[in-house]
């Protein structure tokens, strides 16, 4: 479970998120979706306690990220916008180096390994080192880095960006599985599409506000329009930045 | 503490791939040292040694003036060379080191009894001048003393008379102390050793995962920032560790390919000599490792870092400089302050002296408490928002 509540963060003059609030439920995918530049990233930075908000509240499980910012990044697993894999390391030991770092003994660390490794189907480039790796693969990795502590909570800021078909399809099977598994799943996205076929729950945000937090269904009989796309236009107030 | 071990052996390992940081910190910054040390040391003193103990070659103008002069000068072992015809030329051209002119009225004035004038030309700003010109200048003051005394005893006085004051000199210099003042560069390549050693790991553990971007997904996880700066300090700690002792065997390998005992010198640095020196930089190890990653914190990008830790570089260069031109008495209070008090201890050890115990205690205390301050201020950098977001 995530709460935001009332997030301000400014860097000088520029409001990059003036005043979001929302929460993401556990066993539903909620959508975070705006146009580039909307305020998602500075979000999501604010909530695994990458960025200290200027004001407002951040809670992981009823954790206050500002009172206990170590138990809220140990609940959470996190896929940044940057996905700085270690070139020089395998996927193998991206992946366990993270899992050391959550203190993660041996025996379970393989078996977690494992099981990440199966459901992301990438078996095939576990003991290559990462440079090169295509971008899919990249992303494989840096989720299952992410993954090994087996959070309740998963925050995957624009997983599919730069994605093939192929590899877009597999990460989205496998978002609705942790879904099924009870996870609390929270994405940033600026593709209407996916979205609306992955969520639960869409949370617009433009100009560093939220203007909707509601499920597909009531977000189109809200704005009065059939198709989510032309809802979506009509929330943000401009075509800009949008792709379908 | 085991995150901290985590992040060091992750850091190690990987660099350990790198084949750039491994270049120049076990092979390029410990070796450079040494290998030009022994070159240079090898060239410069066969050449001064050709220059101060085989016949000295020296072009003679109106050598027929003055037959007595040049024999006795030929068993001093000088060769009189053909007479060139533009002396003051050939110096400045460095044609000959020196040159001997007898003019025309010698052997007139020898037998009148005045003094007859010879003349040495030379251009003392010429490197290798010195050694020659001062040789024959020896010779020309054996042979005029000779002639003195022998005049002296002819008249029936004792040749005693024209030297009232009798010089005689005790060098307290040991054949070690003698090397110690020719290794006093020495220091100065220890400490590059530690710097360049731990320099490409500094910057590639903080300004180069800042532009990898992989900062902002190892800040996610549950670690205080301090215990990943630990990790990272030690690994680049092990580094410049590794560089200093690869730098202090092979120095100590190098003094034995050295021609020392022909110059009346000894370098006899043995494995007392490695534990001391590497004992006295360790606080040093900590402060640089520190230092590195704080300028590396500032720097955007791995270039960025590159260019200000150039600069950096010149720091330990000062002590090293200062102490090569003021000859400095060592004070205890000197031990205190890093890098001098590493010069101090090093110049010490290298000229067969043992450092006080209280002075190696004093380096390693306060230069740890220096590193200690500075890691203070890293971690405070660290935690800075902006360290993270690389865009």
């Amino acid at each position: 479970m995530l709460e935001v509540k009332n997030l301000h963060k400014a860097f000088g003059e520029v409001k990059a998120v003036d005043g979001v609030t929302f929460a993401a439920r556990d066993g539903e995918i909620t959508g975070l979706l705006g146009p580039n530049g909307a305020g998602k990233t500075t979000t999501l930075r604010m909530l695994y306690t990458l960025m200290k908000p200027d004001s407002g509240q951040v809670l992981v499980d009823g954790i206050d990220a500002a009172v206990d910012p170590i138990s809220v990044r140990r609940a959470l697993g996190v896929l940044p916008d940057a996905r700085g894999l270690y070139k020089r390391l395998t996927a193998r030991e991206n992946i366990d180096y993270f899992a050391r770092l959550h203190g993660i003994e041996t025996a379970l660390m393989h078996q977690r390994r494992e099981k990440l490794v199966d459901a992301l189907e990438m078996r095939d480039i576990l003991d290559r080192r990462t440079e090169g790796f295509s971008q899919g693969q990249r992303v494989k990795t840096a989720i299952a880095r992410a993954l090994v502590h087996d959070p309740k909570n998963v925050i995957l800021d624009e997983p599919t960006n730069g994605l093939d078909v192929m590899a877009t399809r597999g990460l989205r099977a496998f978002m609705r599985n942790l879904k099924a598994e009870g996870r609390c799943v929270l994405f940033s996205s600026h593709i209407m599409q996916e979205v609306a076929m992955l969520c639960d729950r869409i949370v617009v945000i433009a100009n560093g506000r939220v203007v909707a937090d509601e499920t597909p269904d009531a977000l189109r009989a809200q704005t009065g329009e059939a198709n989510l796309e032309d809802a979506f236009v009509k929330l943000i107030g401009s075509e800009e930045g949008l792709a379908a | 503490m085991k995150s901290a071990i985590t992040v060091f052996w992750k850091e190690v390992r990987e660099n350990l791939r790198d084949k750039r940081t491994v270049f120049s910190a076990l092979i390029y910054g410990p070796l450079i040292g040494p290998v030009m040390f022994v070159v240079l040391m090898n060239t410069v003193i066969s050449h001064e040694m050709s220059k101060a103990e085989g016949p000295l070659k020296v072009p003679v103008i109106g050598a027929e003036y003055a037959p007595n002069l040049i024999d006795a000068l030929k068993q001093q072992g000088l060769e009189p060379q053909p007479p060139i015809a533009d002396p003051d030329k050939a110096v400045r051209d460095r044609d000959a080191d020196v040159v001997l002119r007898i003019p025309a009225d010698y052997g007139k004035a020898w037998t009148r009894g005045e003094p007859a004038q010879v003349e040495v030309i030379y251009d003392a700003s010429q490197m290798g001048s010195g050694t020659p010109t001062n040789r024959l200048e020896g010779m020309l003051k054996q042979y005029s003393g000779q002639q003195g005394a022998l005049r002296l005893l002819a008249r029936g006085l004792s040749p005693g008379l024209a030297a009232p004051v009798a010089v005689s000199e005790r060098d307290q210099s040991t054949p070690q102390s003698r090397a110690g003042r020719i290794l006093s560069f020495l220091p100065y390549f220890f400490v590059i050793a530690i710097y360049i050693g731990g320099m490409y790991l500094a910057i590639d553990l903080t300004a180069g995962e800042r532009e990898r971007q992989s900062l902002e997904p190892l800040f996610a996880n549950p670690v205080a920032r301090w215990r990943i700066l630990v990790g990272k300090l030690g690994a680049i700690s092990a580094f410049s560790l590794a560089s200093l002792v690869l730098t202090v065997i092979a120095f100590v390998i190098a003094g034995g390919f050295l021609p020392t005992a022909r110059l009346g010198m000894s370098f006899d640095l043995g494995a007392g000599f490695v534990a001391d020196a590497i004992l006295l930089e360790l606080p040093l190890i900590a402060v640089f490792a520190v230092l590195e990653t704080l300028v590396a914190a500032f720097a955007k990008s791995y270039r960025e870092a590159q260019t200000y830790l150039g600069f950096l570089m010149i720091v330990p260069i000062i002590p090293s400089a200062l102490m090569s031109v003021l000859p400095v008495k060592a004070a205890h209070w000197m031990y205190a302050v890093p890098l001098l008090g590493q010069q101090l201890g090093i110049s010490d050890l290298l000229g067969g002296k043992a450092v006080a115990g209280g002075d190696i205690g004093l380096a390693l205390v306060c230069g740890f408490a220096a590193a200690a301050v500075l890691g203070v201020i890293t971690a405070w950098v660290y935690r800075s928002e902006r360290l993270a977001i690389s865009a």
